[in-house]
């Protein structure tokens, strides 16, 4: 009665918690992605897809995905043998388990003619898959926290995996090793299954259970003499052995039931099965009601995502079918770390101290941004520094196990906080390269530059007040030009640009000057007049130079230069002193002024 | 002879063809290119807004080939340029150099400098040396143009890349020669093919690419030749992007130097991902004289 009350409980919450992520799969959204599709506009696309996917040569790939990726797993197998053995030895004793064991009324039963829970091959394969799942568990401890694998962080859901998981096999396990000791458990299965009415032969047997089954009784104990378990053993094979094997076979129950036989009759008199039974089926049923708002819920999302990966090709897809798969895809990461183990950003991470840079954390930022939780500053900066900082390698996408599209992930997350967040530095950088080639040419510039000005206008956007030629130069600043042109110093190995004699050089063999017919007024400030610059100590005047971005670091400025003046590396130093000093705390760049350029 | 082979970001994402010409071409005269999953990033994006970002993830990519006892050959100019220029800063500053160690002990490396850094045309040049390729071409070019684009990252600080000639370079030339095709002068051959600037300043860019497309067909050329991704993406992609918008101008396509070299040395053209390209280059091989 409890058990029933208990399992529909949970099972309604597994249910409705299911049907309430997989809601989300289709209202959420995520990125700049089109905003006005609506629900049911995606739940139709969702299954125009599935259909047409089935209905086609592609239900081929599909079957195969189904085959490699989702049973066998070659995606984790590719990158790490142990992980993949951990993964599939939980994976697999823990379903076997489940269909075997928990379902074994509705599967095993119906399937299996004369299937008693007691009887082999059941009784052995229960501790067989058991033993898998706790060899898997001993693995991920293992690479957890003495192999250490790089990367790959322990949040409270992780641990909570590991807990629950552990929690239902061992209580399985002693609930068993218990029930194999237990006097009151034989009394109740010689009422129940064997017509002994003689005492002597239920002396007998009861003598047989305990010397060869690991049963412990109050009232017989060996060693016995050979006559009794002679007989014992006939009593056992014309009434119990068609009904239960030895208890050897369960050899983790029963391995169990001999290491507590000391307080076994203890155990009994305190109901101690009952106990366990309860604390067995309580993590189950948890462990089940939960699933929808864990990181188990990978069981259901990784697949998904598998499949549908390998059917949906890059830009052939529907807009609402991408969007949707971006949001089921949140779910099907299982931060296990592999995209930041090979992140090409990853010493970048290191440097700047930024976690937002490895995709596995990303990932976590965007099931925050996509559940709608409000993010303060610092994290809004912190994360868009991360998505823009990426080289576009699409190695996170190629390792993925779940076979998430990170890379059309991070292009979609990315333009939505470049159009509405902070302007941001890195826009200046060649991270961009990526972004100019996908552009869209023939399409309306669709908000383009407008990252782009509003990057340059907060690196330097007080320029124009500093050449106002209606004031006079004020050397006023050179104090802290000083310390400013020792840092750089300290970068470019040497504060060559003192030994600029203004030849000029630089500014003639420049390819960008050369491309405008007014140079200064398209670049602020030319080359040797940013030496010039520097020299007078009037490095925010060098600094706010629109030159300085748009060098494209040829060298031929300094290769020829007579002076040896490492222009190009200053003009680098100057870039990332203009980064340095730039408050990151401006407005979000929807308030800040547009300008012409 | 054995490398450790740099691909970078770009190659593996968007240029495979580069590679798998490389790979094609070098196993020809005996090169071991051994890969190693744990390279990252060259830092070439991070110079402009973080130095130390860029000796870092430098540092920790030349720490792994010396690790491995290994040189490096690499494909990329721009990575070159910044893996050299990460050597010479490192060299020059102790202290910035035991600044880098400390955060590359972290994950057991150590950098002291003890790998050379090697662009493959340099390889195919110095080690492997123009008579053992002129060998293995079978099939060589004839009256076809080429305009070899040396690129930046690799040619100059000449101080510290250490490629060639920054003035009046000939290794590319020379490279160019050996498989029968004409070398031709062209006055912008040594400047920049417009990429670093792509997504910062597209019409800039496009502007200095279009300058040295508009040169190259003036002087004669049939195709340019790269050896940088970068160089490549931006007369492939970019170029082809630029067409659609830009009338009915006939196209300067860019053929990867290992294609060019693969295809005299008889190497299938599959193999050498003639196909990958996005303008079509698959013309060349119809300047090639049949055996």
């Amino acid at each position: 009665m409890v058990f029933t009350l208990l399992l529909y409980i949970s099972l309604a919450i597994f249910i409705i918690g299911s049907i309430y992520k997989i809601y989300g799969w289709f209202s959420k959204k995520i990125g700049i992605s089109v905003k006005n599709i609506t629900t049911s506009e995606r739940v139709t696309a969702a299954l125009g897809g599935i259909l047409k996917t089935i209905f086609s040569i592609k239900i081929f790939t599909l079957i195969k995905a189904f085959i490699f990726d989702v049973v066998i797993q070659q995606r984790i197998l590719k990158e790490d043998f142990l992980r993949w053995l951990m993964h599939t030895l939980l994976y697999g004793g823990f379903m076997l388990l489940l269909l075997l064991h928990a379902l074994d009324d509705i599967i095993t039963e119906p399937l299996f003619h004369g299937y008693y829970s007691t009887v082999n091959p059941y009784f052995f394969l229960r501790n067989l898959f058991a033993l898998m799942v706790i060899a898997g568990l001993a693995i991920a401890l293992y690479r957890r926290f003495i192999l250490k694998v790089p990367r790959l962080k322990t949040s409270g859901m992780d641990s909570y995996a590991i807990i629950i998981v552990a929690v239902i096999i061992v209580s399985g396990i002693l609930l068993e090793g218990i029930k194999i000791a237990s006097y009151t458990e034989f009394k109740i299965m010689v009422e129940d299954y064997a017509e002994i009415d003689d005492p002597d032969e239920l002396k007998a047997v009861e003598s047989y259970w305990v010397e060869n089954f690991g049963v412990v009784s109050p009232n017989v104990k060996g060693p016995f003499n050979q006559d009794i378990l002679e007989q014992g053993l006939e009593v056992h094979e014309a009434n119990c052995a068609d009904c239960h094997s030895a208890s050897q076979w369960a050899f983790g129950g029963y391995v169990t039931a001999r290491v507590i036989s000391p307080v076994a009759l203890f155990l009994d008199s305190v109901n101690a099965s009952t106990i366990l039974w309860y604390i067995h089926i309580l993590a189950c049923f948890s462990g089940l009601a939960y699933l929808p708002f864990s990181k188990m819920f990978h069981i259901i999302a990784t697949p998904v995502s598998l499949l549908a990966n390998a059917v949906m090709e890059d830009g052939k897809s529907s807009p609402a079918n991408i969007l949707t798969k971006q949001v089921m895809e949140l779910d099907a990461c299982t931060r296990c770390g592999t995209c930041s183990l090979h992140c090409s950003a990853v010493m970048a991470s290191e440097s700047l101290g930024n976690e937002y840079i490895l995709p596995s954390e990303k990932i976590s930022f965007l099931k925050a941004m996509v559940a709608g939780k409000e993010l303060n500053d610092g994290e809004l900066k912190a994360i868009q520094e991360g998505v823009y900082l990426c080289t576009n390698c699409n190695r996170c996408t190629v390792v993925c196990p779940s076979g998430i599209n990170l890379k059309e992930l991070w292009f979609n997350v990315r333009e939505h906080l470049l159009q509405e967040g902070y302007p941001e530095p890195l826009v200046l950088s060649q991270f961009s390269f990526i972004r100019g080639l996908n552009r869209d040419y023939n399409a309306q510039a669709n908000g383009y530059f407008k990252p782009i000005k509003d990057a340059q206008l907060a690196v330097a956007g007080n320029f124009d007040a500093i050449m106002d030629k209606s004031k006079p130069l004020y050397l006023k600043d050179r104090e802290q030009g000083e310390r400013v042109r020792l840092r750089i110093k300290l970068q470019s190995e040497g504060n060559t640009y003192s030994s600029c004699f203004g030849c000029q050089t630089c500014t003639t063999i420049c390819p960008v000057v050369g491309n405008y017919d007014d140079p200064e007024k398209r670049l602020g400030l030319l080359p040797h007049q940013i030496m010039f610059s520097l020299g007078l100590g009037l490095v925010d005047m060098a600094a706010g130079s629109k030159m300085i971005w748009d060098c494209l670091t040829c060298y031929q400025c300094q290769e020829e230069c007579p002076q040896n003046v490492k222009i190009t590396d200053i003009l680098y130093d100057l870039k990332n002193f203009a980064v340095r000093n730039l408050e990151k705390t401006s407005e979000k760049t929807d308030s800040v002024p547009q300008v012409q350029v | 002879m054995k490398y450790a082979f740099f691909l970078g970001c770009n190659i593996p994402a968007r240029v495979q063809q580069y590679e798998v010409s490389a790979r094609a071409v070098l196993e020809r005269f005996g090169i071991e290119l051994a890969d190693f999953r744990s390279f990252n990033c060259c830092g070439y994006p991070m110079r402009n807004t973080d130095q130390k970002a860029f000796l870092l993830s430098s540092a920790n990519n030349l720490a792994i080939a010396e690790k491995e006892n290994l040189d490096m050959l690499v494909l990329c100019k721009c990575c070159y340029g910044s893996l050299k220029k990460a050597e010479s800063i490192l060299k020059e500053n102790g202290s910035l150099q035991s600044e880098i160690n400390r955060i590359l002990a972290q994950n057991g490396l150590i950098y002291e400098g003890k790998s050379r850094v090697k662009h493959i045309l340099s390889v195919l040049y110095h080690d492997v040396g123009l008579d053992a390729i002129k060998s293995e071409v079978t099939s060589p070019y004839k009256n076809i143009n080429i305009a070899t684009h040396y690129g930046c990252h690799a040619l100059r600080p000449s101080k510290i890349t250490q490629f060639d000639n920054p003035v009046s370079p000939k290794l590319f030339d020379e490279l160019v020669k050996v498989t029968g095709a004409k070398s031709i002068d062209w006055r912008k051959k040594l400047e920049c093919c417009g990429a670093p600037l792509m997504g910062i300043n597209d019409e800039l860019s496009i502007d200095l690419t279009q300058k040295k497309l508009d040169n190259g067909k003036k002087s004669g050329a049939h195709y340019l030749v790269t050896a940088c991704p970068y160089c490549h993406l931006q007369f492939d992609t970019v170029q082809k992007k630029m067409l659609s918008v830009g009338g009915d101008e006939e196209p300067l396509a860019s053929i990867l130097y290992p294609q060019l070299l693969g295809l005299t040395m008889g190497i299938d053209k599959q193999r050498l991902g003639i196909g990958m390209n996005q303008l079509d280059i698959s013309d060349v091989t119809s300047f090639l004289v049949q055996e």
